[in-house]
């Protein structure tokens, strides 16, 4: 020991009879370099972090007031002068009034309110009053009385939608300041609704319809909601999982244990490998070319949307099994053979079990990469406005639908900055199924994979 | 056995695309132009709210591509009816009638303003479309010579122009409001400070070579072009306080709490001052309709009239409302879906 630390003139630094306690220069170097690199790497980890909180920040601090709503409860009064001339209830009659005769019940449904509660504002006038109502009011209204013809003549209590700028008020979009700006509020309006809160007619709870409403045009972002879009994902995703898992589990099953090794083989694994990385704006045109110009297909369909985009997911998925399939040690495949099974006997029953877990996941994460994808859509008429819910299936894969992406982008789009809650709320629903479906496929391979 | 399974199969597509292609739709399919695009959307959902019919399926995509889709045959799955910001070329007529659809409706549904807007804190801008062309045109006159534009602020083109820095942001070549603002704004102005008088000239008196010299805009990053919609516009403007953009009326007035807009001409925009033609910078709005599809696809005599209906269309109809300029020639438009009036050559 001492004769180690004592030794007497050193040699140099760093060579092989330097002193164990003592760096040498090149020791030094290499701790050094490692140093650098451990910094280089957290600091890139670090920028991935910042970056995730920063997109998540700023989705969810725009997207979650939006699975909130403000409602005006209203009692409106179902005047038989106005909507049911005759007084038969015929309901042909009743189909022909339009929701502008109804326009004007709420109206005086509003003032009545107002009267009763004992507000007033200064300045403000009956149109200030009548457009805290969202326009959606009117359909709501029409709906239920055609479905309820016996209500006319009735006070029916309605919980009615409060237009996007009183509900923007509440969730800190709009303030007085813009409200002096903005053509589509007042102050007064502002005003107005804090008092009907007060006295307890307005209310902000959670917004259900988000989820199950259809699109809304322009004048009503209050109204949109994603149920189409969810209804149209789920029908391309059934769509996706029905076609590509059985093709994709026959074409890799073939290829890994069937299949010759020779020239063509190997041109077609390439090829695969190719058809993963291709943009999938050009399946978006095989798919306008191939199901609706030649097969026919009708457009904006999710049927035609999972056709294509079962042909995007398919390598993906085919790669998947193909190496789940080469996990499997070949002395499985070897031990079955041996007591005599055949070749597909011993893939059916052997193989193929034992790589069910890396298959799944393959599909999970190929049928998640699909649900995010807008731009093949894009050319097959989805990205559209749709209102009207496509049947159950099978004929509901023919009908017009939305995608929850397609909605997104559609939103992003509009003029009134009402959607951009509504757009970012979207994400926040596609964000959670993609983190379900992801969570799934973990799960999954935790729980059943088996490493030899 | 493999033969069966694959003969099965086969048939099973087979068939399960012959249904597809059989099952009648029923709804309306519309395509075409992105600012035609909410005034359609918000017809489709009143009428879908008030008939029996469902609500028509409304894309955006660009008015030209609607067009072509239109012209891309006659059958189901084929769109019905394009959404249109400029009139349909001939191009596009010859197009159709090669595919089959030789019957089309014009239907103009009113005007739409074009409006040039800045941020709502900055100063007040009063334009005249020389102005414009003074900032953004590539070649302008100064001092009576043709020079490459040498402007950098606004005042040094006019004095009663505020001091900043000219930035603008104008709509993209793909755009329908792009041809307007060529043709209303840097055209006009070309003629009104003189530099289509001097580039005739130097082009020797042939003035289709002027009139492209005059669109030219200059490249050095002072005027950019935005291909995505207004939303872009509006984020580039609130990044950068001394832009200017280009935006539709019915956009800007959704927005009022961060935009103001510029006069041009003295004239300030609005639904009135269009109407009556004082706003120099507007344009109409179409829709074309594919005649051999009235009686096949249900209701849809009843959207298109619904659509130029008073209670819709009309001057306090809900797309009035939402900034549409309503046509003064209503009933004459009225007059004619109820006669399903083909259009006839371009004049």
């Amino acid at each position: 020991m001492t004769d180690l630390t004592a030794t007497p003139d050193g040699a140099a630094v760093g060579s092989k009879s330097g002193s164990l306690f003592e760096r040498g220069a090149r020791t030094r170097r290499r701790h050094a370099a490692e140093r650098r690199f451990r910094m280089i790497g957290l600091a890139a980890v670090i920028f991935a972090i910042l970056a995730l909180v920063g997109l998540l920040g700023s989705i969810l601090s725009n997207g979650l007031s939006s699975f909130r709503q403000t409602y005006v409860v209203l009692d409106v009064y179902l005047d038989p002068a106005k909507l049911d001339k005759t007084g038969d209830r015929d309901p042909a009659e009743l189909q022909k009034l339009t929701t502008f005769s109804y326009a004007p019940l709420l109206k005086t449904a509003m003032e009545t309110l107002i009267e009763e509660k004992g507000i007033s504002v200064d300045g403000a006038s009956s149109k200030d009053v009548d457009a805290i109502i969202s326009k959606e009011a009117a359909a709501t209204l029409r709906h239920f009385v055609l479905a309820n013809p016996s209500s006319i003549g009735e006070t029916v209590k309605f919980d009615l939608l409060a237009s996007g700028r009183i509900d923007g008020y509440y969730k800190g979009r709009v303030t007085m300041e813009t409200a002096e700006l903005d053509r589509n509020v007042s102050p007064q309006q502002l005003m107005l609704a804090d008092e009907l809160k007060a006295a307890g007619a307005l209310t902000t709870r959670f917004n259900l319809s988000f989820f199950t409403a259809p699109d809304a045009s322009d004048t009503r972002p209050e109204a949109a909601g994603l149920g189409v879009a969810i209804l149209g994902s789920i029908y391309m995703m059934l769509v996706v999982l029905v076609l590509s898992l059985p093709i994709a589990v026959a074409a890799s099953i073939y290829l890994e244990e069937f299949a010759p090794k020779n020239r063509l083989t190997d041109i077609i694994e390439v090829n695969i490998s190719n058809l993963a990385a291709v943009p999938s704006i050009v399946f978006g045109i095989l798919g306008l070319a191939v199901f609706i110009n030649f097969a026919g297909l009708p457009q904006s369909a999710p049927i035609v949307g999972g056709l294509v985009l079962t042909l995007m997911t398919l390598p993906t998925i085919i790669i998947a099994t193909r190496a789940a399939l080469k996990a499997v040690p070949p002395s499985i495949r070897e031990a079955a053979l041996g007591v005599g099974a055949s070749k597909m006997q011993a893939t059916f029953h052997h193989v193929l079990p034992l790589a069910v877990p890396g298959i799944l996941t393959g599909t999970i994460i190929g049928l998640a990469q699909a649900l995010g994808e807008t731009a093949p859509l894009l050319l097959i008429g989805m990205v559209a406005f749709v209102r009207e819910f496509p049947a159950a299936p099978p004929g509901g894969f023919f009908d017009p639908a939305s995608a929850l992406p397609v909605q997104v982008y559609n939103w992003t789009q509009r003029g009134d900055p009402a959607f951009v809650e509504r757009a970012s709320g979207a994400i926040i629903v596609l964000l959670v199924f993609l983190v379900i479906m992801n969570g799934l496929a973990i799960v999954l391979r935790r729980r059943f994979e088996r490493r030899w | 056995m493999k033969k069966l399974i694959l003969t099965a199969s086969a048939t099973a597509i087979a068939a399960s695309l012959s249904v597809g292609a059989a099952a009648a739709r029923d709804q309306i399919q519309i395509a075409g132009s992105s600012t035609v695009l909410p005034y359609a959307s918000i017809v489709a959902e009143a009428f879908g709210e008030n008939f029996e019919y469902p609500t028509p399926v409304v894309e955006s995509g660009g008015s030209g591509a609607g067009r072509k889709k239109l012209c891309e045959g006659v059958g189901e799955n084929t769109i019905d009816i394009a959404n249109s910001s400029s009139r349909i070329k001939q191009s596009d007529i010859d197009n159709c009638a090669a595919n089959g659809v030789t019957e089309i409706q014009e239907v103009r549904i009113g005007y739409d303003g074009i409006v040039f807007a800045s941020d709502i804190n900055g100063p007040e801008y009063a334009f005249t479309p020389a102005d414009w062309h003074n900032a953004l045109a590539a070649k302008v006159l100064k001092d009576g010579e043709l020079v490459d534009n040498p402007y950098k602020k606004w005042s040094e083109i006019r004095s009663d122009l505020p001091d900043q820095e000219i930035l603008a942001f104008i709509p993209g070549t793909k755009h329908g409001t792009r041809e307007v603002f060529d043709e209303k704004v840097i055209i006009d102005g070309c003629e009104e400070n003189g530099t289509m008088e001097a580039l005739a000239a130097a082009n020797g008196g042939d003035e289709d070579a002027a009139e492209e010299a005059c669109m030219a805009l200059r490249t050095d990053g002072v005027s950019i072009d935005i291909d995505g919609d207004y939303t872009e516009t509006l984020a580039r403007v609130d990044a950068n306080k001394n832009g200017i953009g280009v935006f539709g009326l019915s956009f800007y007035q959704n927005n009022t709490d961060k935009l103001q807009v510029a006069t041009m001409g003295g004239i300030a925009p609005s639904v009135e001052t269009i109407a009556s033609g004082e706003y120099p910078v507007s344009r109409p709005l179409y829709f074309y309709v594919k005649n051999a599809h009235l009686d096949v696809i249900p209701g849809m005599q009843e959207y298109i009239e619904f659509f130029v209906s008073d209670e819709i269309a009309g001057p306090d109809g809900p797309l009035a409302a939402y900034g549409l300029v309503s046509d003064p020639e209503l009933a004459e438009t009225q007059e004619k879906v109820q006669n399903r009036t083909p259009m006839g050559p371009l004049e």
